[in-house]
């Protein structure tokens, strides 16, 4: 467990340091790469349960839009209040839309996440009054507790806030899982009558992990909505939520860091294939999974497992508990 | 000494195959009742009838006085009256330790804890203390997968011990057990029901375990209950010996 602290301590010193020494444009990339891996993150978490979620996206533009409205409408530019109202924009869909969701599994799960997720998208599209259409909402820069920071420097300053968000739920996604709820995920997709005949209700505690997972994908869109400065209904298209389970099979599900990793190379890797092949920059992302898939198939945290090993003997790994 | 659990008129049918017709059983506390009969006799069905996986088309069933008919397992084990499996129903992604756990979360309320850690310092002892007793102490952290097939047998009872249950159903717990070791796991499972004073019924196919541990010996065909009584007087009735039991 001190080893887990320690080593979540030199992550953090280390992220902040890059954003410090980082040129503005990959610092950005960095600041989308932890908004986006919140939801990644999420992804792998119902993974856990043997669920994939194709709807993704609905919690990031739920959590972008409530930022939207929140700046145009309410006159709110607070980052920690935007960042707050984001994350309860994606708990109140999970609310809604968890007892169905809960009720389903495999492909069905699958679509239904989907189907949900396109209604949003067919919403935000058509509302034009309302959400500006296609052409999105802009989002004014915004405030730190009354403080606003200068301009040449809030790339930074959104990036260290970022981090602090992203750093925050993976710590609470850390707890979650070698909490006995977390071991219940693992439990349901093993074998769910056995969950029920230890008087535990499969139900509820998905219930309960999708409601975790839309608040922090209600931040994660909240946090990219304030970097981007614009938000659009292509957050909650299908490509946007299937990117998502590209990233989670990407990094891998061994450890909570491997969502954020995978998400990090994922937003490199599509910068530099989109500058250096713009035409087919498709199909070199499209090889790359092909290759994951081949040479290793638990995602790029295998490869960081099997050189650990090799070095020392012990990993991060969250198999094996704390 | 009084009734806890009762089945009245207990009645199932699957198309046109009678599961359960018209079981009428009264357990008494502490008792260990052995449940025989051939393959098809509606021993596994009158578990799942008990336990809630499936509901009666008739009749009811009573545990301490409370109708417990078409309650889900998940409450009826919160109940007390907890079940092990023919085959081991067990979590292979999970370490033997932590399918251990995890039952002892769920029994002390922690199940929906998202917070704390699944392993606490006297919970791990408590479940190693009940892998010992199992001899699969040695085994803990390997996940269980790995395990034979008799250790998976032997976790998926001592899971269930692990809920204290107050009732303790268990459908052929030696199945897969070696021959050798058989009788070495019954004298322990059975040390640790009569010193906790758990009601007991289990399924088996085993006479010599049944005349052994069990103080009284329901036996089943066609769904129905036709002999009910101690081991000693049923197995000398050479009716039942014949026709139930396949004996000469």
């Amino acid at each position: 467990m001190k080893l887990h602290r320690l080593g979540g301590l030199i992550l953090i010193v280390l992220f902040v340091g890059l954003g410090l020494l980082l040129p503005g444009w990959s610092r950005f990339l960095l600041t989308l790469a932890l908004a986006r891996g919140l939801l990644v993150l999420g992804v792998v978490l119902l993974m856990q349960a043997g669920l994939v979620s194709f709807g993704h996206g609905l919690f990031f533009a739920a959590g972008a839009y409530a930022v939207g409205f929140a700046v145009r409408d309410l006159g709110v530019r607070d980052a920690f209040l935007v960042a707050i109202l984001g994350a309860g924009a994606g708990l109140g869909i999970a609310l809604c839309i968890g007892p169905l969701l809960a009720r389903y599994r495999g492909i069905f799960f699958a679509m239904l996440t989907l189907a949900f997720s396109m209604i949003l998208y067919g919403i935000l599209v058509k509302a034009y009054r309302i959400t500006g259409g296609t052409d999105g909402l802009r989002i004014a820069p915004p405030a730190f507790l009354g403080w606003s920071s200068p301009e040449e420097h809030l790339g930074s300053v959104l990036y260290l806030f970022t981090l602090a968000a992203t750093a925050g739920m993976v710590f609470l996604v850390f707890q979650y899982l070698r909490s006995p709820l977390g071991y219940t995920m693992r439990a349901i997709r093993d074998n769910e009558v056995r969950v029920e005949y230890l008087g535990l209700s499969v139900s509820r505690a998905l219930y309960l992990a999708i409601l975790l997972v839309g608040a922090m994908g209600g931040l994660g869109g909240a946090l990219n909505a304030m970097s981007v400065g614009h938000v659009d209904p292509n957050l909650v298209y299908w490509t946007t939520s299937g990117e998502f389970v590209f990233v989670a099979l990407l990094g891998g599900t061994g450890s909570v860091f491997a969502p954020l990793v995978g998400s990090i190379v994922f937003e490199f890797l599509r910068t530099y294939a989109y500058k250096y092949i713009p035409y087919t920059w498709q199909m070199g992302l499209g090889l790359i999974m092909l290759a994951i898939l081949g040479f290793a198939p638990g995602g790029l945290w295998t490869l960081y497992e099997l050189i650990a090993r090799r070095m020392s003997g012990w990993t991060w790994s969250w198999k094996r508990g704390a | 000494m009084d009734v806890v659990l009762e089945t009245r008129g207990l009645t199932r049918t699957f198309g046109r195959v009678v599961a359960a017709e018209d079981v009428n059983v009264q357990i008494r506390s502490g008792e260990r009742v052995g449940l025989v009969g051939p393959n098809g006799a509606g021993k596994t069905t009158f578990l799942n009838l008990i336990t809630g996986y499936i509901r009666p088309d008739r009749g009811r069933i009573l545990y301490r006085g409370t109708d417990i008919t078409g309650l889900p397992p998940r409450t009826i084990t919160r109940m007390g009256i907890v079940r092990s499996f023919q085959i081991p129903q067990l979590y292979p992604g999970l370490t033997v330790l932590e399918n251990m756990l995890l039952a002892i979360a769920a029994r002390s309320g922690r199940g929906m804890d998202f917070w704390n850690p699944l392993r606490r310092e006297h919970e791990v002892a408590e479940a190693m203390e009940l892998l010992a007793a199992f001899n699969l102490a040695d085994h803990a952290e390997r996940p269980v997968g790995e395990l034979p097939e008799g250790g998976r047998k032997l976790l998926d009872v001592a899971m269930a011990l692990a809920l204290r249950p107050a009732v303790l159903l268990m459908d052929e717990p030696t199945s897969g057990v070696s021959t050798r070791d058989k009788f070495e796991v019954m004298e322990v499972l059975m040390e640790v029901l009569r010193r906790s004073g758990v009601t007991t019924l289990f399924v088996e196919h085993d006479m010599e375990v049944v005349y052994r541990y069990a103080e009284r010996v329901l036996v089943f065909h066609s769904g129905r209950v036709v002999a009910d009584g101690d081991p000693q007087t049923l197995f000398a009735d050479a009716a039942v010996r014949r026709a139930v039991l396949g004996w000469e």
